[in-house]
Formats: structure tokens, C-alpha cells, sequence
């Protein structure tokens, strides 16, 4: 896995890449006519909801791995990716109600089918970590985990896609401005802000892979060392642990 | 296959009809349930798209209860081990199970829709209508009994059973949510029922299919060890 | 297949959580011979017969039961299995009758064999009860008659005479006993009793194998010293 240099490279790409995207958004990108100044949070918002739903999926992805091999470390990938696409989904969420304000005065907006289907996937990838909590048996917890993040994953593109029916049949679509026709330089502010939302996401996920993979092999160590007293209790946590 | 599905699935319907927990107590509280939107929504009567909102809804929250209770009887008595033991292919106890889940909600249905339709229905029901909201149901039970099955085997396991149930189950079933109250609502127009948006039909057999194929691939992993 | 061993085990682990519940057993059992597992609660006996039953999968090392790699093949070698673990296995609101019935449709076994079982256990006349009104010896002889329903090769058993009185061990002794010809491997904390009962005896104590030779070669003392 990445320690040192690697991951502190990998760390100071996406610095870089972030901070190149506020600026180009902030100084570069033109103001929208309609919306003013708070139209911004869309180059953070946006990104986030991509990243936030592609770390669902990815999670997903994982627990397919741990299914199929049997491995705790895939567990721990499918873990980390979810419970970071979750705490994104909390930005997406805040920022995606900040923009309504701006926008349409309202801090909730029925009329937008991917806030109201992100809203959903939220609330169920929410209960990932009490799922996790409630299973003593560490094995089965592992196993359970993974269907769950399986299934949530399936469900995801069903669930946009009976949303956006429903919303389509009552109102039709009112909002695009974040789809097609972007302006030359919005466009490359977007994309700038999306690679260094996603970076950031790769980054914390390594990063918290490496930190929990380390806490591991010290606790194996102290096993081994001075036999299965040695070790404290591990204390509430949802993350899996990994044996060797 | 065949023969375990059949074993499997008159040892469920001999024990709820030896010592009957959970159609009773869903049949009561769906009714129960209705009462409360009487006084919630302050109305006599709702029709439309009201309509097939209350009914849709009644009928989830009833069938969480039903989801709760469906794989507690078998953990109770030492867990699946005796179907586990035999040489059964583990998707027999998948199908069993739902088969299951999906013969309560029907008998909760009987109770609910007369029920519904005299406490809170408007418009009279018509026969035309009626065998146009049985298909349609049997379409949504299919996929609550699914993806019911597949939250039930999850949650047999957990410590906080029936607060997770609802919790998981909930956001997974919203496309019947949204597909049951928009394909029910025609039927319970006032002027007269019209026909099923076939549209909302397919989105109800395409969630059904697709949580079929997922549960068919992952329910081996929840019950073996 | 081999026909004349029945269990070959090596360098069997099975984890819980980060412990090991098993650490490395290896073993050998012939066919038609008996293995008593003897150890201090929680010394994995009760996991060795769940990983023998193919209820779980090992972690490491292997399994062959009958011939047959466990858990690649655990689905070919179920139907030979009988396990009386501390579970009865029955439900409570149906009859003895119906438990069995329930059972023996899922190992298809034909129904005249149910009858046959009911009666060997001495519970002809209870049949249409409900199991819930059945004294706990009652279940126990329920449940060994469930065990060998199928007529299993290799009969796995948790300490099978806790429950019984004398007279219902006596019953049920030649369908689990050494009279009934099948391999068995039985749990115990009775050192005298099991190894009167024993081919190879087996000493487990924090998961991991303390001794593991013929009865014949092991002392009641050497079975005290797990306990220590």
C-alpha cells in the first residue's frame, strides 16, 4: 500500500489541483447572469455529488472483490470508499440546499430530481455504519456489509431512474444549467474542480487505508508479542479489521 | 429445487397458520393506519392521486412489520441450520422465503383494499378497477417480497432488527413507492377509473427483475457462513 | 473417494473475529470409528463439529469429510452428515410428526422412514404433539431421531446424552451408538465415559490441539490436565 513519498506526492497533486480550481472558479470562470455570486457553489457542489455517487459505486465494486475472494482488505476498500462518499454526500446535501436558497428562494426544491434521488442514496448508505454496529460476529459483519454495499449499489441507477420518471411526468425539467451548453471557461473551471474533488477523494482514501492498515499490523505485533492480553479492546468501530 | 421450495414454504404457511403473528398483527395495523390518516389528513373521503398515496403507504409501513417477523421463527429455533444442513440449494430458501412474504401481503391485501375502499375510498370501486389494482399489486408485492426477503436475512442477524428493517427496506423500495402511486392513481379518479400507465408497469417489472437477479446472486452470501 | 477414511483434517484454522476458535488441528479418522472431543468450555469443540457439519468454512488448512474437500464440495457431502448440536433444530409450534415430515422432505428421504425413527426413539405416540409440550428429554430423543433421519455416514454429536435419563439413553443408543455401525465424532466432558466410548481421542484447549492420539493410549488424567 502507499506510505511516504508516494502518498505525500499524491497529496500535494491534489493540493495543487484543488486550489487551481477555486481560482479558476473565483477569478476566471464568468459570473452567471442569473444567479450571481452563489451560482460558485456549483463548481463545489456539483463535483462533490459526482465523486460522492462514483465512491458509492466504487464501494460497491469492492464488496463484489470481498465477496469473490474472501479477503478482509477489499472489505476495508469497500468500507473506507463508502463511509467517505458518505461524508461528502453531507457536503452535497448542505451545498446542494445553499444553492436552492439562491436559486428558487427555497432551501429544499422537489423539483430536481438528482437532489431528490441523491437524498435517498444518502439516506440509505446512512445505515451502512449502524448495519455494521449492530453485527457482533466480525466475520459476518464483513459479509453482510459487502451484500448490503452490493445491493445499495444496484439500486442507485434504478433509483435515479424512477425519480427523473416521476418528476418528469408532474414538472417538466426546469433546471439546466449545469448540464450541456457551459461556457468555454465555466467548462474548464468544472472540470479542473471535478479531477481535484475526485483526487481528493483517491487521496483521503489511501491515506485512511494506509493509517488503518498500520493500526493493524501494530495490534497483530502486540499479539504476537505478548499473547491476546497484550492487546486493548478495540473500542466502538464500525471498520472492519483486518488479521495479518 | 422444486420439491425443498415446497417443503420449505409449507412449514412457513403451517407455522403463521399454527400460531398466527404476522397477518393478524399486519392486517390490524394497516386498518389502523387508515383510521389515522382519516384524522391526519382531516378528510372523510380521498380519491386519486390522495388515494393511491394512502393505500401505497399503509401498505409499506404493514409490510415492514411483515419483513421483521419473517426470518425470526426459524432463528429463534436454532437458526437456518436445518435447512443449511440439507442438500438443498441455499436459492431454494430465497425463493421459499419470498414466496412467503409474498402469500402475507396478499392476506393482508384482502383485508386492506375492502377495508380502504370502504373507510376512505370516494369513488366506488368498480369490478374493472379492481382486477386492474390486483395485477397491480401483485407487481408491487413481488418486489416488496424481494427485496423484503433479502432486508429480512440481513437484519435477522443484527442486533437492532426491527429499527434497521424499515431503515434498509424504506429507501430501497421507493421506485414501488413511486410506481404503485402513480400507476393506482387513474384508478381511483373520481370521473371514473381509467386504464394502467403501462409505463409505470414496466418500471415495477424492470425493479422486480433487477432485484430478482441481486438477490438471486447475493443471498448465498448472507446465509452461509 | 475414499471410502476408508472418514475425516482428514490438516492444519485446520477457523478465526473468530481476530482470535483463532481453531489453531491448527490435524487429525486422521477411519471409517466406522469414533472421535471424542474433549476440552474446557470454549476450547472449539463445538466449532470443530460446525466446520465438520460444513456450516463454516474453514479459514486455513484442510478439511476432507467422506472423501470429499470441504467447503469446494460441502454441497456433495451434506446429505451423509447428521449433526445433534445444542439446538433441537425443531419448531416449537409444530408436531414431532411434522417436524420430521419437514425434514425428511428436505433430504428426501421417503415418508414411511419418519414412522420408522418416530417409533426407534419411543415417541410413537407423542407424534402429533406440538414439540413445545414436549418435556426437554422428549425433544432431545426429537432431535437425535432428526439426526439420523437420513441415515447419515458420519453422525456428528454434541454432547448427545445431556437431557436423557438412563432409560432414554438406552433408547436412542443403537441409532447413535458404536452398535450402529455409522462414524461418529462426539463431544465430551465425561473422561471416563468417553474414553470408554472412544477409537481416538481428541484434547482441545484454547482452540489448539493439546493431544490427539488412541484412547487406548490416553489416560482420564491426561483429559484433567486440559482442564487445568
Amino acid at each position: 500500500m502507499l506510505y511516504g513519498k508516494r502518498l505525500t506526492a499524491l497529496a500535494l497533486l491534489t493540493a495543487v489541483t484543488v486550489t487551481t480550481g477555486f481560482a479558476l472558479a473565483f477569478f476566471y470562470a464568468p459570473m452567471d447572469a442569473d444567479q450571481g455570486f452563489m451560482q460558485k457553489i456549483f463548481y463545489v457542489h456539483v463535483p462533490m455529488a459526482i465523486v460522492a455517487l462514483c465512491g458509492f459505486v466504487f464501494g460497491g465494486i469492492m464488496a463484489v472483490q470481498h465477496l469473490r475472494t474472501g479477503e478482509p482488505r477489499w472489505d476495508l476498500r469497500s468500507y473506507v470508499a463508502i463511509h467517505l462518499a458518505l461524508i461528502l454526500g453531507v457536503g452535497v446535501l448542505l451545498t446542494g440546499s445553499i444553492w436552492a436558497r439562491a436559486s428558487w428562494g427555497q432551501w429544499w426544491v422537489w423539483d430536481e430530481p438528482t437532489l431528490v434521488s441523491f437524498l435517498i442514496v444518502f439516506l440509505l448508505y446512512a445505515c451502512y455504519q449502524p448495519l455494521r454496529f449492530s453485527i457482533e460476529d466480525r466475520d459476518r459483519q464483513a459479509r453482510y456489509a459487502s451484500v448490503f454495499a452490493i445491493v445499495a449499489g444496484a439500486f442507485v441507477p434504478l433509483n435515479f431512474l424512477a425519480v427523473r420518471l416521476a418528476q418528469a411526468y408532474v414538472h417538466p425539467r426546469v433546471f439546466a444549467t449545469s448540464q450541456g451548453g457551459l461556457p468555454p471557461r465555466m467548462a474548464l473551471a468544472f472540470l479542473v474542480c471535478l479531477v481535484g474533488m475526485a483526487l481528493l477523494y483517491v487521496t483521503l482514501w489511501r491515506y485512511e487505508i494506509a493509517s488503518k492498515q498500520t493500526s493493524f499490523r501494530l495490534r497483530a505485533l502486540k499479539r504476537k508479542l505478548g499473547g491476546d492480553d497484550a492487546v486493548g479492546d478495540r473500542g466502538r468501530s464500525a471498520a472492519p479489521s483486518l488479521t495479518a | 429445487m422444486g420439491a425443498a421450495v415446497n417443503a420449505l414454504l409449507r412449514k412457513d404457511l403451517r407455522l403463521e397458520l399454527r400460531a398466527p403473528q404476522v397477518v393478524p398483527a399486519m392486517a390490524i395495523f394497516a386498518v389502523m393506519t387508515l383510521v389515522v390518516f382519516h384524522f391526519a389528513l382531516q378528510r372523510r373521503a380521498v380519491a386519486g392521486e390522495l388515494a393511491a398515496g394512502v393505500l401505497c403507504v399503509t401498505l409499506l409501513f404493514a409490510a415492514m412489520l411483515g419483513v421483521s417477523r419473517l426470518f425470526v421463527a426459524d432463528r429463534e429455533e436454532g437458526g437456518l441450520d436445518a435447512v443449511l444442513l440439507a442438500p438443498v440449494d441455499r436459492t431454494a430458501l430465497l425463493v421459499a422465503k419470498a414466496l412467503a412474504l409474498f402469500a402475507f401481503l396478499a392476506l393482508l391485501e384482502v383485508v386492506l383494499v375492502p377495508a380502504f375502499v370502504v373507510l376512505l375510498l370516494e369513488p366506488a370501486l368498480a369490478a374493472g378497477a379492481l382486477a386492474r389494482l390486483v395485477l397491480l399489486l401483485a407487481l408491487a408485492d413481488a418486489g416488496i417480497a424481494v427485496v423484503g426477503t433479502l432486508v429480512g436475512a440481513i437484519a435477522v442477524e443484527t442486533r437492532a432488527r426491527d429499527l434497521l428493517v424499515p431503515l434498509l427496506a424504506l429507501p430501497l423500495l421507493l421506485p414501488v413507492v413511486i410506481g404503485l402511486a402513480r400507476a393506482a392513481t387513474p384508478l381511483f379518479l373520481p370521473a371514473g377509473a381509467g386504464e394502467l400507465p403501462v409505463r409505470w408497469l414496466a418500471v415495477l417489472g424492470l425493479y422486480d427483475l433487477i432485484f430478482g437477479l441481486v438477490a438471486y446472486a447475493l443471498f448465498d452470501f448472507l446465509v452461509e457462513d | 473417494m475414499d471410502a476408508v477414511t472418514a475425516i482428514e483434517l490438516e492444519g485446520l484454522v477457523r478465526r473468530y473475529g481476530e482470535r483463532a476458535a481453531l489453531d491448527g488441528l490435524t487429525l486422521t479418522l477411519p471409517a466406522g470409528a469414533t472421535l471424542v472431543v474433549f476440552g474446557p468450555n470454549g476450547a472449539g469443540k463445538s466449532t470443530l463439529l460446525r466446520v465438520l457439519a460444513t456450516l463454516l468454512r474453514p479459514h486455513a488448512g484442510s478439511v476432507r469429510v467422506l472423501g470429499r474437500e470441504l467447503p469446494k464440495e460441502g454441497w456433495a457431502v451434506r446429505g451423509q452428515l447428521g449433526l445433534l448440536g445444542h439446538e433441537p433444530l425443531l419448531y416449537r409450534d409444530l408436531t414431532a410428526r411434522e417436524n420430521l415430515r419437514f425434514h425428511a422432505r428436505l433430504h428426501r428421504v421417503p415418508a414411511g422412514r419418519t414412522e420408522e425413527v418416530l417409533d426407534a426413539v419411543g415417541l410413537a405416540r407423542r407424534g402429533d404433539d406440538k414439540v413445545h409440550t414436549l418435556s426437554r428429554g422428549m425433544v432431545q430423543r426429537l432431535a437425535v431421531a432428526r439426526a439420523v433421519l437420513h441415515d447419515p455416514a458420519l453422525l456428528l454429536l454434541d454432547e448427545p446424552r445431556a437431557n436423557l435419563d438412563p432409560a432414554a439413553a438406552e433408547l436412542v443408543e443403537p441409532l447413535i451408538g458404536a452398535a450402529s455401525g455409522r462414524t461418529r465424532v462426539i463431544t465430551s466432558h465425561d473422561p471416563a465415559g468417553g474414553l470408554a466410548e472412544a477409537d481416538l481421542a481428541l484434547g482441545l484447549r484454547g482452540g489448539r490441539q493439546e493431544l490427539c492420539a488412541p484412547a487406548r493410549q490416553v489416560d482420564t488424567a491426561a483429559i484433567g490436565a486440559l482442564y487445568r
